[in-house]
């Protein structure tokens, strides 16, 4: 074999092993989708009313051939809620995933920097108080509350972090100085609120899906439907940023100005899933973590693998949540955390390969 | 041939200036360049100066390119961890600014980096699991992929073996040579900036105090007053200058 021969081997091997890879990562992001729709009948499915899998299908694919009772329980009562979960898991994992990537930190998360308890906090003010920051109709008092606050605190957290001098850290060091504030602050709404109040206000803070309706879930699809191209355009630029800033500048990409509006896009995200459906805590931490298990971080597979990831492991608790007491839909907020966090912390403890 | 020429360029963090009037010759395509001083002399923040990655006084001049980006920076190390592969983390650097479709020719340009540093066997590996000197050697391929017209490397060769060190000084030679690139290198090993470069410009507490062809630049006198060693410049057996430091003084 000559010299240029034994070079062209080698060269095809490296390039023979990038494509399995990529392919390898299509095929999972296949299997997510799959696995996305098989869940999203199996919740559609659950329920007082009981369908079996064939019946679900076929009132999604030819709604006008299934009674009528079963047209209204699957597309008007259950759809929204099962829809709102993806949606939701989605928007709160992509915004966990790359608020970890920007911030270089495994424990960013919209639970973590403050943005969830923001939410919490104007919830509770609406709940407890009647207290309506912007002027709106009474069904739309809370979320608008929790959405204001959430994006107040995005931005506190953005302004204090333009200031000469703050490093990474300390933005998340912000982001918990918010998350205590806040839960001091809810804490006082309780103390003076009456206890059917603080019952409202607890209920809202375990996160619970039966708030779903279509315009919501309209509200929260078309958010993440803009967000996501405006990062997915980032991709690259994201994907270095998880090389360090010094390593991100050298290959021309500007680390502040992008960390500014990906943080604002991703809190954004936060922002509308949380004040829709209350705080769910879970999914923005372990979606990102499970998606970077499973296909890395080349934000080309990374970015929708966590959209997927968090819109799975919701929908899935939203199966749980309807099945573990029959006939009682428990908050989704606790499901995610009482069944995803030991099955997260298995994978993250026979996982290899440490990436932080 | 691509030139770079610094012009009473200087540079501030801050309050606190760190490059001040630095003035170079007219570099060209060809030429390999030390950049050389003692720790915190300023060679770092010279190679961000040139980028564009601070803002200062004075111009950096750049010509005779018709590249967008035609200047690539191998930054020293930081030990970042991410789960990415070394091939990924390659492509990835040549990729940005591009769309988000890979096309074959940047994975040829991916397998040459790799191939011109000979650590296509490292491709598969993860990134977290390099030692310090492979991590050097990818991001060299890193800053190579982009197909520089000037590349500045920052200690390429400070947790490379003595054979990779020798190794990755030859392969930049041998791109200014045959490529024609600009390639400016800091160095702390006088030695090796003996025998590699054409030139060196030598900075201390961020003022250029010397620049010129390297056998000119390099003397017992210099060595004396920027590293503070008694050193005298012989030639060796087959007649190249090498450096003998006798002791710090």
């Amino acid at each position: 074999m000559t010299t240029d021969t034994l070079a062209t081997v080698t060269y095809t091997k490296g390039r023979a092993f990038y494509r399995s890879q990529v392919f390898r990562r299509q095929m999972i992001l296949l299997a997510l989708v799959v696995a996305l729709f098989f869940s999203l009948c199996v919740d559609l499915a659950l329920g007082p009313a009981r369908y079996s899998l064939g019946e679900v299908i076929a009132a999604l694919l030819t709604p006008q051939n299934v009674s009528q009772q079963a047209r209204v329980i699957l597309w008007e009562i259950r759809m929204p809620v099962a829809l709102m979960a993806l949606v939701v898991g989605a928007s709160l994992s992509v915004a966990g995933a790359q608020m970890q990537t920007i911030l270089s930190n495994p424990l960013a998360s919209p639970f973590t920097l403050g943005i969830s308890a923001g939410a919490s906090f104007g919830a509770a003010l609406g709940l407890a108080f009647g207290v309506a920051i912007i002027p709106a109709a009474i069904e739309f008092v809370v979320p608008l509350n929790a959405f204001i606050m959430a994006m107040f605190t995005a931005f506190l957290i953005h302004a204090l972090s333009l200031k000469r001098g703050v490093t990474v850290e300390t933005i998340v060091l912000l982001g918990i100085a918010m998350v205590f504030i806040f839960n001091s602050l809810m804490a006082l709404i309780q103390f003076f609120a009456s206890q059917e109040a603080v019952s409202a206000v607890v209920f809202w803070t375990m996160g619970s899906l039966t708030k779903a309706t279509w315009p919501k879930f309209w509200v929260a699809l078309g958010i993440l439907v803009a967000v996501m191209p405006l990062l997915a355009r980032h991709g690259w630029a994201l994907t270095a940023m998880r090389l360090g800033d010094a390593k991100a500048e050298s290959m021309g990409v500007k680390p502040r100005a992008l960390r500014l509006e990906v943080l604002i896009l991703v809190s954004l995200l936060a922002a509308v899933a949380v004040a829709f459906v209350g705080t769910i805590g879970f999914i923005g931490l372990v979606g990102p973590h499970i998606a970077r298990i499973l296909l890395g971080e080349d934000q080309r597979f990374f970015l929708p693998g966590s959209a997927l990831c968090g819109a799975l492991i919701l929908s899935v608790g939203s199966v749980i949540s309807k099945i573990i007491i029959p006939g009682t839909i428990i908050p989704i907020g606790i499901i995610t955390s009482l069944v995803g966090i030991p099955f997260f912390l298995f994978l993250v403890l026979n996982h290899k390969k440490a990436s932080w | 041939m691509v030139t770079l020429q610094l012009t009473r360029v200087s540079a501030r963090y801050g309050r606190r200036t760190i490059l001040e009037d630095i003035t170079t010759p007219c570099f060209q395509g060809g030429q390999v360049v030390a950049l050389l001083g003692p720790n915190a002399a300023g060679k770092s923040t010279l190679f961000r100066r040139i980028l564009g990655l601070l803002k200062g006084e004075g111009q950096v001049a750049i010509s005779n390119t018709s590249a967008e980006r035609p200047v690539a920076y191998m930054p020293q190390d930081t030990g970042a961890r991410a789960v990415l592969t070394v091939y990924e983390s390659v492509l990835l650097a040549r990729m940005q600014g591009r769309s988000l479709k890979v096309q074959p020719e940047d994975l040829a340009q991916v397998d040459r980096a790799l191939e011109e540093l000979n650590i296509t066997a490292l491709g598969e590996r993860d990134i977290g699991d390099l030692s310090g000197g492979q991590r050097q050697l990818v991001s060299a391929a890193q800053a190579l992929v982009q197909e520089p017209e000037i590349l500045m490397l920052d200690e390429p060769t400070s947790a490379l073996d003595l054979n990779r060190q020798i190794n990755l000084l030859t392969v930049l030679r041998r791109l200014a040579d045959e490529r024609g690139m600009l390639i400016l290198v800091a160095l702390h090993d006088l030695g090796h900036a003996l025998r590699f470069t054409d030139a060196s410009m030598v900075l201390e507490n961020g003022r250029l105090i010397a620049c010129g062809p390297t056998e000119d630049v390099i003397t017992p006198a210099l060595l004396r007053q920027v590293y503070k060693v008694a050193a005298r410049i012989e030639p060796c057996s087959k007649g190249r200058p090498q450096l003998i430091v006798e002791e710090a003084v």
